[in-house]
């Protein structure tokens, strides 16, 4: 039985997504808990060169599933390769990040290793010899505590609630190589074409400070003060769903449940009140500030700073005064 | 080609926390003053099934449930939408289903429906924002994914549909051959419409079909109450409100007031 993290690269960067070694620190809690080594399982192709850095972040022992055709990210070859590795490390606990590909693959792969899924979980605890989760429910209102009620779980983390394991120079661990063999699997999907948006500024899920603007800001066009703002403080700039359905930004600015979850050092929300859904994508931002003209307004729940005013009355003013202040004139 | 979307009655997420309540013995929130509404994914996969009916000028949309009586409403929703066909599973005649026997049960009311082509499911629910089902369903059914999608078209390979989708960065377009599963989520376009009061009308008046748990091919361990994960607890987290209020008597002092503030937090400069 091991405690399996699976990992795998960036594709714009090629390098292993850092959230593998959130992963791996919260494995090895989990693997202190339950007496279980930690094992790193690497999917793709090229993944054999970064073995040496899932050991250097703790794991006892690295898989890698390498196979050419794990290049491009595809579901039914990606489970196929997750499914062996699992196998092989005799998973009982599988950690998957809450991205994009978590989300396809927690729940399938659980199915196919007969086990049971809980995802987007924001912190655990090991009682007894077994693990509970803790995952916002109802817009994140509340908080569920749950339990696999079967011998093998697939968890995902939301991005930001563990730190990263640390580097222990020199760490080694054995690698061995996933017998993966994708002749009887059928890719059924295939991505013909890709939109993306070359953004100026950090990432949104990096950046250290973001901006924001929601329904108040009554369209388009109030964002580009936004962007000066954020150019003024080195930001990114996102969104809340209201703002994408209104078609005044593109839908990958959009922050919240379904959206991103980020965690920056500081979140200036403008014109947005702070649904729980919005909220959910920034509970461990570390300072939210919120500019909004109803005193009502739930994000000022929330808040660390608040300003009741209409933005349009002190944004502009505000991005002066910071110009000044920060000598970027 | 035959659509069939899965909905979900919830309780409204909309409700503003402080009219929030949760019942701690049977781990749910309370329903209260919250209405019960279609879960906001759900209605978003309905509109997505029906545009993609119009691009084609075919098809025939079955939504599916898997509640108590009321979640007939849902369906009443969906018809009002134009949905050809509703579909209930009796909820009542099951207990504390958990998302992988929520998914055995539809996979199993699905499998007596016309083949579906195309099986759509919101990304997560509005009560559990979990996104289990829809992707525990597809394995149930043995069918390919598509996530975060926001648009189909026809028009692929072969035949294939064409699934527009968020990635990290932007948008995907993905090509996939039905039968296929999508789990669906918001974008500018795909705003779920009105319906017009005469389908509402219309709605009240169309039969829906029920299916009990003795019309189904069940494993019995898959719907046992909680068979894959139990809820240990539920429970609503404590918030200290700590939010300092900037003042001020103008525009100006105020937006000085807060440019001081964000520099005292030291994260900026």
């Amino acid at each position: 039985m091991s405690i399996v993290a699976i990992g795998y690269r960036d594709r714009r960067t090629g390098q292993l997504r850092g959230s593998l070694f959130e992963l791996l620190g919260a494995g090895r809690t989990l693997a202190r808990g339950l007496g279980q080594p930690l094992v790193a399982v690497l999917v793709g192709s090229g993944v054999e060169p970064l073995a040496a850095e899932a050991a250097a972040r703790g794991a006892d022992r690295v898989l890698v599933a390498e196979h050419p055709e794990l290049g491009e990210y595809q579901a039914d070859r990606f489970l196929a390769a997750a499914k062996a590795g699992c196998e092989q490390a005799g998973a009982s606990v599988v950690l998957l990040c809450a991205d994009g590909v978590g989300e396809e693959i927690a729940p399938r792969l659980a199915h196919r290793l007969g086990g049971a899924v809980m995802t987007d979980c924001i912190a655990f605890e090991v009682r007894e010899g077994e693990v509970l989760w803790n995952r916002p429910v109802y817009g994140g209102k509340a908080v569920a505590t749950v339990r696999a009620r079967r011998p093998v779980q697939v968890a995902t983390l939301r991005p930001r609630v563990v730190d990263p394991a640390p580097v222990q120079e020199g760490r080694q661990a054995p690698v061995e190589r996933v017998a993966v063999d994708l002749g009887g699997v059928q890719a059924r999907t295939r991505v013909v074409e890709r939109r993306e948006e070359a953004a100026e500024g950090p990432r949104l899920e990096d950046a250290r400070v973001v901006v924001s603007g929601g329904r108040g800001l009554g369209g388009p066009e109030p964002f580009r003060q936004l962007e000066e703002l954020a150019q003024v403080l080195g930001a990114a700039v996102g969104a809340s769903r209201a703002a994408v359905d209104a078609g005044w930004v593109p839908s990958h600015w959009q922050i919240g449940q379904t959206g991103k979850i980020i965690a920056p050092d500081l979140y200036l929300a403008v014109g947005i009140s702070g649904a729980s859904q919005h909220l959910a994508g920034v509970s461990a931002a570390k300072n939210i500030v919120a500019i909004n003209k109803d005193p009502e307004a739930p994000i000022f729940k929330t808040a660390r700073f608040g300003l009741v005013e209409d933005y349009r009355k002190v944004l502009p003013l505000l991005t002066e005064e910071l110009r000044r202040l920060l000598g970027r004139g | 080609m035959h659509l069939v979307v899965c909905v979900k009655q919830i309780l409204d997420p909309e409700i503003p926390p402080r009219d929030f309540a949760i019942d701690p013995q049977a781990k749910q929130a309370v329903a209260g003053k919250a209405p019960l509404v279609i879960s906001t994914f759900d209605e978003i996969a309905l509109e997505i099934a029906l545009q993609l009916r119009d691009r084609m000028g075919q098809g025939t949309i079955t939504a599916v449930t898997l509640g108590p009586a009321s979640a007939d409403e849902v369906l009443r929703k969906a018809l009002a939408m134009r949905a050809d066909e509703a579909v209930r599973v009796k909820g009542e005649e099951f207990g504390g289903l958990d998302a992988a026997g929520t998914a055995h049960v539809l996979a199993a009311a699905i499998r007596k429906l016309p083949p579906a082509d195309l099986v759509l499911c919101g990304r997560e629910a509005g009560d559990t924002d979990a996104g289990q089902v829809g992707l525990l369903l597809a394995e149930e059914l043995g069918l390919p994914t598509v996530t975060a999608v926001t648009s189909i078209e026809g028009g692929g390979g072969a035949g294939a549909l064409r699934f527009v989708r968020e990635s990290e960065g932007g948008l995907e377009v993905v090509e996939g051959a039905a039968p296929i599963l999508a789990t669906c989520t918001n974008a500018e376009n795909n705003v779920p419409r009105i319906p017009k009061v005469r389908d509402v009308m219309m709605a009240h008046r169309k039969p829906l079909k029920l299916l009990g748990r003795a019309d189904l091919q069940l494993e019995e361990e898959k719907v046992a109450p909680e068979a894959y994960v139990a809820v240990e607890e539920l429970a609503i987290p404590k918030q200290e409100s700590r939010c300092e209020m900037v003042e001020g008597d103008s525009p100006e002092e105020k937006a000085r007031a807060l440019a001081r503030k964000l520099l005292e937090l030291k994260v900026i400069g």
